[in-house]
């Protein structure tokens, strides 16, 4: 049995900032339709760095999908994140040509240096490590991503000691 | 804004400032590359900073303009004078004297390539246009050849005198399966159903590839061509480009493209004064590799996990939304303007005699000339490592070639002079793939690569077939053993045994090519796996062993 929502009025968003239009123009912009889903996800992450529970609701309700539904959807994809990253954000890409170039090096170098694993954020909530499948930017190898800057051939004592300057 | 995705993403931070458009006669120009590789090396700053100090050298008949890919993307960022083939690398936005120096002293000739291997022994279709346009100009596009192709088919060509000339060129699908691209419109074109979509699938998700992404980035509106020619040709209205969230650069590129073309009625209603109409709009990926899989690019599309499903129905007779829907990759829909203008029989002469055209090949690794490439199918591995890529670096000696991604394999020595082509590569045991090629090394271990892409495999199965999700996470943890010198030879049956199941019984491409890095490796390299169970030793010392317990 599948319950049908009755839609009453619009959902309204959790609270009143001016970011939550963004995310409703987008949904709007495509019909307010449940494949709008990953799209609204987008622009509710572009606009507050992660998705939470609130967002989640506002959104399944927006578009018209379970709740079950939207939270199977956000965490299967790697993209979105249910956490507020740290103050910085520290990209390592181990893509192949990255991890045949070190890319497990810089890795390893973050650990002993900064303490964090991939996932994991200092405990001061100054730095995000994160990895990429590949960035693309394979020529560069080993790459690395910090606070939306590329960093390329990536060499990990200096970069770790540029990391701990942030 | 955007916190997130410029964690993920390769975004270049600073706004990006367009030059003024160059008036006049052009004697000399400069070409300074912005795709995401140079971009990330500041090469707008040399693209600002070649601007101003032409200005102020008064040299009023040179052009500074924007371009694609340049290809050589190791030496960025890269500066061309095409008037005279220079090639600047490393460029520096403190020190362009140089290069201000060349554009005064430069007499037009004709533009050639530069004479390097890595240039002249390439033949360029799909990126003919990368490195010499403006990427977010539709008049340079226009100039240079752009839409001609579809102003014919829209006024001179029935939809299946299109896929005719598709199908005598003989392309075939640059995703890696190699499934002939104009059977494929034909079945679409007499499926039933209304209406029908065309989709380009650019979520190149392979790691080590990035030949999508250079083609969206420096040529968008080939790959919009390519789709209104196939929309053309097969019946269909509306399409989709489904594009990682990776590539935010070749998003916001394709995004201006899709605005300028509809402005220009290139993309619409009513088409060039047609009765043709077509809508494209962008949908991201994020970050699911398997969504390059088409059922589940389509369960994506759809705005729900990217899970595949079993196939027939194939998406040609059902697909997004059960309605008949065309998916071919970024290279494909780039290599069909130039067929239509051109003709299938003169793609069909390129090439080797099951397939035809060029490839283009992401090369990057262990060699010096990493980049992007074009060459025509067939062309040797040696030409492509050692002529065009220029070697090993630090003159090491070459051990493999991986192609296919995480479902290709690694191709040793022996078969250097093998030409490339889709059956070649499945012959000794690779694949196609998307055209990533990683050059490893003897630092490289193959046990090690063996076990990084099944950790990839392992971490990007769906979870919806069982072969797929338990079998990638066993076969992982059998390489973990092997690299951890924990296995026994029984661990290295079982893991054979294991791998052929999984190949066989899997849903999707995914599962069912995931114990080819295992099977070739094993097929080439089998005396390293022994050497760390027997001999508990890693020969490239990558992997660490503990030495073996003493026995008493």
């Amino acid at each position: 049995m599948t319950a049908v929502p009755v839609r009453t009025a619009r959902p309204v968003a959790p609270t009143d900032d001016r970011r939550w239009r963004v995310v409703e123009s987008r949904m709007r912009r495509l019909g307010n339709r449940p494949e709008a889903l990953i799209e609204a996800l987008h622009s509710a992450q572009e606009a507050f760095g992660y998705i939470d529970d609130d967002a989640l609701r506002f959104i399944g309700e927006s578009l018209a999908i379970p709740p079950s539904k939207v939270f199977g959807v956000v965490t299967f994809y790697h993209h979105f994140t249910l956490k507020p990253l740290g103050e910085h954000a520290c990209v390592v890409c181990t893509g192949t040509a990255c991890y045949i170039n070190g890319a497990r090096e810089i890795l390893s170098a973050i650990k002993a240096e900064l303490g964090v694993k991939p996932h994991e954020t200092t405990a001061d909530g100054k730095l995000s490590l994160l990895t990429a499948r590949c960035l693309g930017a394979c020529s560069l190898a080993p790459v690395a991503v910090v606070d939306g800057e590329v960093q390329g051939r990536v060499v990990p004592r200096e970069f770790v000691a540029r990391l701990e300057q942030l | 804004m955007s916190e997130s995705s410029a964690t993920t993403s390769a975004r270049p931070r600073r706004r990006v400032v367009n030059l003024p458009a160059h008036v006049g006669p052009t004697r000399a120009s400069a070409y300074v590359c912005e795709a995401v590789s140079c971009l990330s090396m500041q090469s707008h700053d040399v693209l600002l900073g070649l601007g101003e100090r032409v200005a102020a050298a008064g040299l009023t008949d040179v052009e500074v303009k924007r371009v694609g890919c340049l290809g050589l993307c190791a030496a960025g960022p890269l500066v061309q004078i095409p008037e005279t083939g220079e090639l600047f690398a490393h460029v520096v936005p403190d020190n362009l004297g140089g290069i201000v120096e060349a554009l005064a002293a430069a007499v037009p000739g004709g533009e050639r390539v530069p004479e390097a291997p890595f240039f002249s022994r390439q033949l360029r279709i799909v990126t003919e246009n990368s490195g010499r346009i403006d990427p977010e100009s539709l008049e340079d596009y226009v100039a240079s050849g752009g839409y001609q192709a579809l102003r014919t088919v829209l006024s001179t060509m029935t939809p299946a005198e299109v896929r005719d000339e598709i199908a005598r060129s003989g392309l075939r699908g640059r995703g890696g399966a190699g499934y002939p691209t104009g059977l494929k419109w034909n079945t679409v074109a007499k499926a039933i159903g209304s209406p029908k979509y065309v989709i380009c699938n650019a979520d190149e998700g392979d790691p080590g590839a990035f030949m999508d992404r250079s083609v969206l980035e420096s040529d968008p509106y080939r790959v919009l061509e390519g789709m209104a020619i196939a929309a053309y040709a097969v019946g269909a209205s509306i399409g989709y480009v489904y594009c990682r969230a990776e590539y935010p650069l070749a998003v916001s590129r394709l995004h201006k493209a899709i605005q300028a073309a509809g402005r220009s009625n290139y993309l619409g209603a009513s088409m060039l004064d047609t009765e043709f109409s077509f809508e494209v709009d962008i949908r991201q990926g994020a970050g699911a590799f398997v969504c390059g899989e088409e059922t589940a690019l389509i369960a994506s599309l759809e705005g729900g996990r990217g899970t595949p499903r079993t196939r027939p129905p194939y998406p040609a007779v059902a697909g997004l939304w059960h309605q008949p829907t065309l998916i071919n990759n970024v290279e494909t829909f780039a290599n069909v303007a130039p067929i239509i203008r051109k003709g299938g029989s003169w793609f069909a002469g390129l090439g080797t005699a099951t397939s035809k055209g060029t490839k283009v090949f992401a090369l990057a690794g262990r060699v010096v000339n990493t980049g992007l490439i074009e060459v025509p199918m067939g062309t040797t591995l040696r030409e492509i490592v050692f002529d065009i890529g220029g070697g090993i670096v630090d003159g090491r000696a070459f051990k493999a070639v991986q192609t296919g991604g995480p479902s290709g394999g690694c191709i040793p020595s022996e078969f250097l002079d093998m030409g490339v082509d889709y059956e070649s590569l499945i012959g000794v045991g690779s694949f196609m793939g998307s055209g990533g090629m990683i050059v490893m090394d003897e630092t490289s271990c193959m046990v090690d690569v063996a076990r990084y892409f099944m950790d990839f495999c392992r971490e990007e199965s769906c979870g919806k077939c069982v072969p797929c999700r338990v079998g990638t996470t066993q076969l992982f943890m059998l390489l973990e053993r092997i690299t951890t010198g924990e296995a026994t030879m029984d661990d290295l049956a079982q893991m054979e045994r294991l791998g052929h199941m999984v190949q066989r019984t899997s849903l999707c491409g995914l599962g069912q090519g995931a114990p080819n890095p295992i099977f070739s490796t094993l097929r080439y390299f089998r005396d390293e796996y022994v050497a760390h169970i027997v001999d508990r030793v890693c020969p490239a010392g990558v992997c660490s062993i503990e030495p073996a317990p003493v026995s008493t």
